[in-house]
């Protein structure tokens, strides 16, 4: 086509930049970018810091080297210890994400009797600390003590091992099924989400059940399948208790276990920890960066709009009992077995496998020794306060964040996601190690207060909180924001009125999950804790260490049970004033 | 009432230049007006539109409303969308599905600066409620609403801010037939009786024939030819607008010279020689196209029947299809096929013979280059 005449002047774009804007969402906005990257980036330059120094000893003042990354890379059991963490992460990583997108699938999409329960039941090992998971698959599948092994052992009357914890197998088997809620939450958000017309369309089309899930709940489903696995990987490549507890007794040795050795043993070698922690980075900045570019696509996979969206359920017939019979076989590897064999040690006097002589011996002295431990009260207020003002902080603080990289041109803005999910990359002993250092460096009178745990853990959460907010926030229309602005709303007003009520879901899920692992939370904590700040976690460490196995499954139960309690209420809540079924 | 002048408006793209979505957009509305941007698919109404509302900042350009600029790329002007005060209806209606039909209706009158009374706000808000028949469903969850009934709400709440100037977005696309042409009247009903001026934006160039006062064509980015529905219809200043406003015969010809005695210029064209009108200034030997509308070609058995004898020639019936109210004929003269709508009274066999009249007033002549030029 000719164009004729038309001599229109080329627009010049520098000159339109944006006039200086004074609203208060600048100053709210400017407020939480600076916020964000102080916590993300401040403790980070101390640990890349801290790697290029030696140790700091009375004799020797720390002086610059490249001593650290020579040790860490010059050895050839490098290579073994990556192959070791690739595959334990990602094999941890499919496990989690194949259960937890099938129970997903089946709680938000199918009509699978007993559906409720299950939504309960299947966020169990979500609330189950780590540690206590990881003890009770020992108690259950050791080789030599493990209930399974004693069971099967009696029925065939051999003497053969039939399952060993002690494994790279087992290693993901626990790890995986302890992640697994991580991805049912994740994925709940997303199907609950995602307008079920689009795939009752494809039924119409004569889709088969299977079909429709693989092309259709799937691949709408795709960001946010990719985005949990990003998150299950780098959860399990930093993952500690695992491969303290069942790879360092056979010496499969991941990252995270050789920051530890190197940070324990004696004179501790803080910078070749640094150094390991440098090689984690590099490998979690990949994913990030393939993270960014997916939610890039934004608009694409906007699927809720603000038409006809009314959740409704697949009926499955007949395979309604095949769906019921997985979820039951599922609750009974991730908590019934677990809880039970908590539940039986934490009865005795001392530790023994279940049997007719030992169930004499019952008794709750366990429990009245817990009670009147010194520090649990103490350790129980703090973890309450610490786990509901860093999830509140974080899940507020990231949906401004979110909103900010999805919905604004600010240039640079990717940035901003990228720093705000930097804590990803920090295993939480090293994160531990940065935010002690940075603080006792600087001053300010943090360290050794409450304050600098609550610090820590806003930050280390940051991340999960953006990935959940991200996850929600890329599937609403931005139409649903813009009819808001032609209404007079002013950006505050709409983003208080109308994207976080329309978030709601997903920062519900959110900030039940940042309670949870707050609550849970280890590795950082064991590094800034003093006397008076104790944190739950960190009295079960110590009964640990100390070889108290009942008094710590008793201490754990009557965690188990709060923990359940407030998941329980936390459910209600939602239902009632959450998204309500149609 | 409604001033833009120049508007230019990219979307930057990741690869490669700006997409130039709206190019040296102009037009001017006046108050109380009904105005539709009417295009094909991608040709940047919604983004003239956005552009309009503040949702986008175009790259240069002015927009005056009522005397007040709330955009102009020379003074530095850009008025956010919340302080416009303009009404919006969105394609995906954009209905909170957090909120009741009631609760979505009175957000705007909530939100805004001078707070109103909660009994104020309860009054206006059934009122406009009622004027868009939903007052029964006020308590409902807005997701509860069939489509047409979410329609109506989107409109409510565009309308319950007595807003300057109200934008609409392919508000009917998502209707079915009939809901949409009872839409079509409620619109323009609600439109008449507020006196509210209107941007109307859509793809279907039925619809924009019957709702509004004028008519902007667009094609890529830019306005080809603004006037009312009728002008637009008889006259389509480019092969475009005929073409993409309706069927029409387009016969290709050469200018012979202007005929003194009719007062026409004269076309030389494969359906014999006709008499033309024309907007554009026409030299002998010029390249031009006729186009004329199927119902504007007359057909008869006899020759005699019409009176005029200006551009009667014949041909022969060579298809006909029977639609209802009318029949559809296809009849070649020489080589050329020409489309005709007839009465369905009118029963001339396939094959025959049949006289064919084009009325010189309907047969608009358009110089071949213009196709291609922007006329603002
Ligand atoms: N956000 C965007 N980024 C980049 N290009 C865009 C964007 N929105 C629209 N465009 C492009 O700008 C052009 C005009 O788009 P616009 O949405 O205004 O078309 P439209 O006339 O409203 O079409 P439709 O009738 O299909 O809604 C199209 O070529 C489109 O691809
Ligand atoms: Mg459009």
């Amino acid at each position: 086509m000719q164009v004729v005449g038309q001599a229109s002047e080329a627009p010049d774009l520098k000159d339109h930049q944006p006039a200086v804007k004074t609203d208060p969402q600048w100053f709210i906005m400017g407020g939480v970018v600076s916020i964000v990257g102080w916590l993300a980036l401040v403790p980070l330059g101390f640990l890349v810091w801290q790697s290029f120094r030696t140790p700091d000893t009375a004799r020797k003042p720390a002086v610059w080297t490249l001593q650290n990354y020579w040790e860490a890379y010059s050895s050839s059991e490098t290579l073994v210890l990556f192959m070791n963490s690739v595959q334990f992460a990602a094999g941890t990583a499919v496990l989690a994400l194949v259960i937890g997108t099938a129970l997903a699938w089946m709680t938000e999409r199918t009509n699978t009797p007993l559906k409720p329960l299950f939504y309960a039941l299947s966020i169990i090992p979500l609330i189950i600390p780590g540690i206590l998971f990881v003890v009770s698959w020992i108690m259950l599948a050791s080789p030599k003590i493990g209930i399974i092994n004693l069971v099967l052992q009696g029925l065939f009357g051999t003497d053969t091992v039939y399952v060993d914890i002690y494994s790279m197998a087992g290693m993901i088997w626990v790890d995986g099924l302890h992640y697994a809620p991580i991805a049912f939450l994740l994925m709940t958000a997303a199907f609950r989400a995602m307008d079920p017309s689009l795939e009752e369309s494809a039924m119409m089309s004569g889709a088969s059940m299977f079909k429709i899930f693989w092309n259709i709940t799937l691949k709408l489903a795709w960001p946010a399948v990719a985005a949990s696995f990003l998150i299950l990987f780098v959860r399990s490549i930093e993952s500690f208790e695992v491969p303290a507890l069942l790879g360092l007794p056979v010496g499969i040795q991941v990252f995270t276990s050789s920051i530890y050795d190197a940070i324990h043993s004696y004179p501790s070698n803080i910078g070749l920890a640094a150094a390991y922690a440098i090689t984690l980075l590099i490998i979690t900045m990949g994913g990030i960066y393939m993270q960014s570019r997916l939610t890039g696509q934004g608009g694409k996979y906007s699927t809720v709009t603000g038409k006809g969206f009314r959740p409704r359920t697949i009926d499955l017939g007949r395979w309604k009992y095949l769906t019921l019979g997985i979820f039951i076989v599922y609750a009974l590897f991730v908590v019934v077995l677990p809880f039970l064999v908590l539940l039986w040690s934490s009865l005795q006097k001392f530790y023994s496998v279940p049997s007719m002589e030992a169930l004499k011996n019952v008794s709750l002295n366990a429990y009245s020794t817990v009670i009147n431990y010194p520090s649990v009260g103490t350790a129980v207020w703090n973890s309450f306060l610490l786990s509901i003002g860093s999830a509140t902080t974080v899940m507020f603080l990231t949906a401004i964040v979110c909103w900010i990289v999805l919905r604004t041109k600010i240039p640079g803005r990717w940035i901003l996601d990228n720093v705000a999910s930097v804590p990803l990359v920090l295993p939480g002993l090293v994160m531990g190690l940065a935010i002690m250092v940075c603080y006792l460096t600087i001053g300010g009178g943090v360290y050794g207060t409450i304050w600098i745990m609550f610090i820590a853990y806003v930050t280390r959460f940051m991340p999960y909180g953006m990935r959940y907010n991200t996850t929600s926030m890329i599937q609403l229309h931005k139409e649903l924001e813009e009819s808001a602005a032609m209404s007079g709303a002013s950006w505050f007003t709409s983003f208080r009125r109308v994207v976080l009520p329309l978030l709601k879901p997903g920062l519900l899920a959110g900030w039940i999950y940042i309670v949870i692992v707050s609550v849970r939370e280890l590795s950082s904590s064991i590094l800034l804790y003093s006397p008076g700040t104790e944190v739950v976690s960190i009295v079960i460490w110590e009964m640990w260490q100390n070889g108290q196995y009942v008094e710590l499954s008793a201490f754990g139960v009557m965690l188990i049970a709060t923990l359940f309690i407030f998941v329980m209420m936390a459910q209600w809540i939602g239902k009632r004033f959450g998204v309500k079924e149609a | 009432m409604l001033t833009v002048r120049g508007l230019n408006t990219e979307y930057p793209s990741q690869k490669g230049p700006a997409v130039k979505a709206a190019q040296d957009v102009t037009f001017e509305v006046p108050a109380g007006k009904f105005f539709t941007l009417l295009g094909p698919s991608g040709c940047g109404k919604t983004t003239t539109l956005r552009s309009i509302a503040g949702l986008e900042r175009p790259v240069s350009g002015e927009i005056v409303v009522n005397g007040r600029v709330v955009f102009s790329s020379e003074r530095k002007i850009f008025i956010p969308p919340n302080q416009r005060n303009f009404g919006m209806v969105f394609q995906s209606y954009a209905i909170w599905p957090h909120m009741t039909v009631f609760a979505n209706a009175a957000f705007p009158l909530e939100v805004r600066k001078n707070k109103m009374s909660k009994s104020e706000i309860r009054e206006k808000v059934m009122r406009v409620l009622s004027a868009v028949a939903l007052e029964q469903y006020a308590d409902r969850e807005a997701t509860k609403l069939s489509g047409g009934q979410q329609q109506r709400l989107a409109l409510a709440r565009a309308l319950v801010m007595e807003p300057e100037l109200l934008l609409l977005d392919e508000p009917l696309s998502n209707l079915d037939a009939k809901l949409r042409d009872r839409m079509r009247f409620e619109l323009k009903r609600i439109q008449r009786e507020l006196g509210i001026t209107t941007i109307y934006v859509t793809h279907d160039q039925g619809e924009a024939l019957a709702l509004s006062h004028e008519i902007a064509v667009m094609n890529e980015g830019r306005i080809v030819q603004v006037g009312p529905p009728r002008t637009i219809y008889e006259h389509p200043r480019t092969k475009f607008v005929a073409e993409f406003i309706g069927t029409t015969n387009f016969i290709d010809g050469v200018v012979l010279g202007f005929d003194e005695p009719a007062g026409r210029w004269k076309v030389r064209t494969p359906a014999g020689d006709l008499l033309v009108s024309t907007d554009s200034a026409l030299t002998p030997n010029m390249r031009v196209t006729v186009s004329i509308r199927p119902e504007d070609v007359e057909l008869s058995d006899d020759a005699t029947t019409s009176g005029s004898t200006e551009n009667v020639t014949s041909g022969l019936v060579d298809q006909k299809v029977f639609l209802g109210d009318f029949v559809d004929f296809q009849v070649q003269i020489g080589d050329f096929m020409l489309l005709s709508r007839a009465h369905p009274s009118l029963r001339t066999p396939i094959g025959e013979t049949i006289h064919v009249r084009m009325n010189p007033d309907k047969c608009v002549a358009i110089p071949e280059d213009s196709s291609a030029r922007a006329a603002a």
